[in-house]
């Protein structure tokens, strides 16, 4: 239930929207705020608050991940296990997490402090594996560096993430993304930096540390595939056709190797003249382009599609 | 040879760019004062000119977008930003508004003057509370002295930005699931038409438009359509984010021109892949787009080469992954993404990425059958096109492309019930079944209905 204090608040977020339905996303924030989790009470109170049932509001809250319908720990851990981080190891890292603290994704632990869930793409993918407290995150953690820092956080003696300041508990944090600012008194303006350091615990990734040097991209092919490219480049042989032509036939998708040279193999230092990829003058896509220039968004009947990115 | 550029993270470097005195110190908020001085046509030209292209996923021409929005309705124009950055491998929107919050509030004021626009909501990822933070003082400061507001710096001009958290749904990155999504409503796409232009946010003329979009907009105002076409290629002029992760030694977001080899900004910007590892497959522009193999390195970044490679720039999200790594377990992870981010609205992608993963957790698990890859390339043609919106399109990508491109490794999981050697595991694919993935019996065919569908078993 909202205070009187909050209800207030809850009102001013309502008439911040020209249409009152617009504020159900940041009022179940501060519900979740004020009561730990999406209460029933909540939600008949967003229902009342915005005009709507209480089914409206519980198909709403049930669509997105950050409402919870079972109350929160004190804080949110969150593991991305999206591939960028899995190949740095953040299976282990959320294996490991897991064990310390003894439950599942989405499950709270008997004491009541850490929620554990692992999340999908955090966005933050050059710092991973990535560990989110309270949505702060902390980049390149390996499972040793997330225990130790789950362990500082139960014992109230939480480091400052890579950005943002020490997490102040999921509910504080709620009552920012209900678009409430902070908290008086919980999470200031924190810190900024620019790269996870050693002392929070970031790791190098396996295979990579001080005097190593890096090696660059060297193209490499499965048997498999190295069997179609020479079937491939066979055909142009034998049938003595321009490779651009057999390109043109199959159609860009199946572009499968990015020469007009049967026996060219990509290397160091980028494509050569007459490569397909290359631009250069007599890139013949330059021609195309020209053609398409004008007719390719005028001709149609209807408006071509605006679409964003999903 | 390519030289990387330095436009939207021009300011990067500079430690207080996100306050507005260090914002101002640099140099800002000059394009908006210009803008304030050119007739809303004139900019909204200018941008046309500029060739710019939504830098979202679709790469929509900007200014072409702008042009479908009607002046002579009688209701207002809305200008929504779509900050909910959740491609998997994407990370530029995050940090453009971490480090320079006010240069997409400059961008956002002079989009709107050209758009005629009142009112304009920054539709956040709710995961992004750090971001947020730095957009909510961002906005506060610039209220303050007169940059949002009544009267934008004297002119006779009125716009006002509400910031919106968002709760955590994929789908609201489409951007009709983002405008349900701002109406208070489950975050499932509407169809089209009509377009958001004609009918968007309350039924209002409507533009959406990328962070990263946007803040392109003062630079082209700021220093021309000539300076900003000098950068990139003929149809997909200007600078790019490339936001590089995986197997690289240094991931990171790096800006070079559209049209830059991938080679050029993986060996010069993020030192080459990691030592020991070469490059296998990647994608080039998040997990929706088709892989690319090491034989694509070269391609150059902008919207027709990649396209005509096979695949798709999407939102430039390249996610370099080596010999020593799984494909099948990948696509797997991604296949699990889309199966968890499925609004639910449309039946293919409902259905069909749910049982995508149970195939692919299938043939990962060694219990995999001659006939599965068949499946799967059904499954994948049965939602590809059929789907309601771009995901259930996006979701198929990976299996395709890892068909097309490593089949190999799909037969020899599924003769050998075992990776191929050399490959390494990352501790498997995180399936805790207390969340999105129940384990059920291996075959499909006897599987109970999916939990929570109405259906209560397949056959």
């Amino acid at each position: 239930m909202l205070s009187a204090e909050l209800r207030q608040r809850a009102e001013e977020i309502v008439g911040r929207y020209p249409v009152a339905r617009s504020a159900l996303l940041p009022l179940l924030h501060l519900v979740q705020h004020a009561d730990g989790y999406l209460s029933d009470d909540g939600v008949a109170e967003c229902a009342e608050l915005l005009d709507l049932t209480m089914a409206e509001v519980g198909a709403v809250a049930t669509f997105y991940t950050m409402y919870k319908r079972e109350p929160l720990g004190e804080h949110l851990v969150s593991v991305c296990t999206n591939f960028s981080c899995a190949v740095r190891g953040a299976n282990e890292v959320y294996a490991r997490l897991s064990e310390t603290l003894g439950v599942g994704h989405n499950q709270t632990t008997a004491d009541g402090a850490f929620t554990l869930e692992h999340a999908e793409c955090l966005g933050n993918c050059e710092g991973a594996p990535v560990v989110s407290v309270d949505y702060l995150n902390y980049e390149c953690l390996d499972a040793d560096a997330a225990e130790r820092l789950v362990g500082r956080v139960a014992s109230g003696d939480a480091p400052a993430p890579t950005r943002g300041f020490v997490p102040p508990g999921v509910r504080a944090v709620q009552h920012r993304l209900a678009g409430l600012g902070p908290v008086p008194g919980s999470g200031g303006p924190g810190v900024a930096s620019d790269q996870a350091r050693a002392a929070d615990g970031a790791v190098p990734v396996r295979d990579f540390g001080p005097g190593v040097e890096p090696v660059t991209v060297e193209p490499t092919f499965l048997p498999g595939h190295a069997a179609e490219r020479e079937e491939a480049k066979a055909a142009v042989r034998d049938q003595g056709q321009d490779p651009d032509a057999v390109e043109e036939a199959a159609g860009p998708q199946a572009r499968e190797f990015p020469t007009t040279d049967p026996d060219w193999e990509p290397s160091r230092g980028g494509s050569r003249d007459g490569s397909p990829h290359d631009h250069g003058d007599d890139d013949p896509r330059q021609e195309d382009q020209a053609d398409d220039a004008g007719g390719e968004h005028g001709g149609s009947g209807r408006p071509p599609e605006p679409e964003e990115e999903v | 040879m390519v030289e990387p550029v330095n436009v939207l993270t021009q300011r990067w470097d500079i430690p207080d760019a996100h306050t507005l005195e260090g914002y101002l110190d640099s140099g800002g908020y000059a394009a908006l004062r210009s803008a304030l001085d050119t007739a809303p046509a004139d900019l909204l030209q200018m941008v046309k000119d500029s060739g710019l292209r939504g830098r979202g996923g679709a790469g929509f021409p900007t200014g072409v977008k702008w042009g479908f929005v009607p002046q002579d309705t009688g209701k207002p124009v809305y200008l929504v930003i779509n900050a909910d950055e959740g491609e998997p491998g994407t990370f530029k929107d995050r940090e453009l508004m971490e480090r320079d919050p006010h240069q997409l509030l400059e961008g956002m004021a002079i989009s709107a003057r050209a758009l005629s626009s009142p009112r304009a909501f920054i539709f956040l990822r709710g995961e992004y509370l750090w971001p947020g933070i730095r957009l909510e003082e961002a906005i506060a400061e610039a209220y303050q002295q007169g940059y949002l507001g009544k009267g934008i710096l004297g002119a006779e001009f009125d716009f006002d930005v509400t910031l919106h958290y968002a709760a955590g749904a994929y789908i609201c990155g489409e951007e009709t699931a983002l405008l349900d999504a701002l109406e208070g409503r489950r975050g499932q796409p509407r169809l089209r038409p009509p377009f958001p232009a004609v009918a968007g946010l309350y039924a209002c003329p409507t533009v959406v438009n990328n962070v990263e979009t946007i803040a392109n907009v003062p630079h082209i105002v700021e220093r021309g359509v000539d300076w900003y076409r000098s950068m990139g290629t003929e149809k997909s002029p200007g600078p790019k984010l490339f936001c590089v992760s995986g197997e690289v030694v240094r991931p990171g977001n790096y800006e070079w021109p559209l049209g830059t080899p991938a080679r050029t900004i993986v060996d010069e910007s993020c030192g080459g892949m990691l030592p020991g590892r070469q490059l296998k497959f990647w994608a080039p522009g998040g997990s929706s787009t088709p892989l690319l193999t090491a034989e694509h390195i070269d391609v150059p970044m902008d919207y027709e080469a990649v396209a005509e490679a096979g695949s798709l720039l999407g939102t430039t999200a390249m996610m370099m992954y080596s010999h020593k790594t799984s494909v099948v377990e990948a696509v797997l992870n991604w296949t699990r993404f889309y199966e968890h981010e499925s609004c639910g609205k449309c039946t293919p992608c409902r259905e069909g990425v749910f049982w995508l993963a149970q195939v692919l957790q299938r043939i990962l698990d060694g219990g995999g059958r001659d006939e599965d890859l068949q499946t799967l390339d059904d499954v994948c043609d049965n939602i590809f096109g059929r789907a309601f919106c771009a995901l259930g399109d996006g979701a198929t990508s990976p299996i395709k492309s890892s068909l097309k491109y490593f089949r190999d490794e799909y037969t020899h999981l599924i003769e050998h019930g075992r990776q191929p050697d050399g490959i390494e595991a990352h501790a498997g694919v995180v399936t805790d079944n207390s969340g999105r993935h129940r384990p059920g019996p291996a075959d499909p065919t006897t599987a109970p209905g999916r939990p929570g569908s109405t259906k209560a078993a397949a056959t």
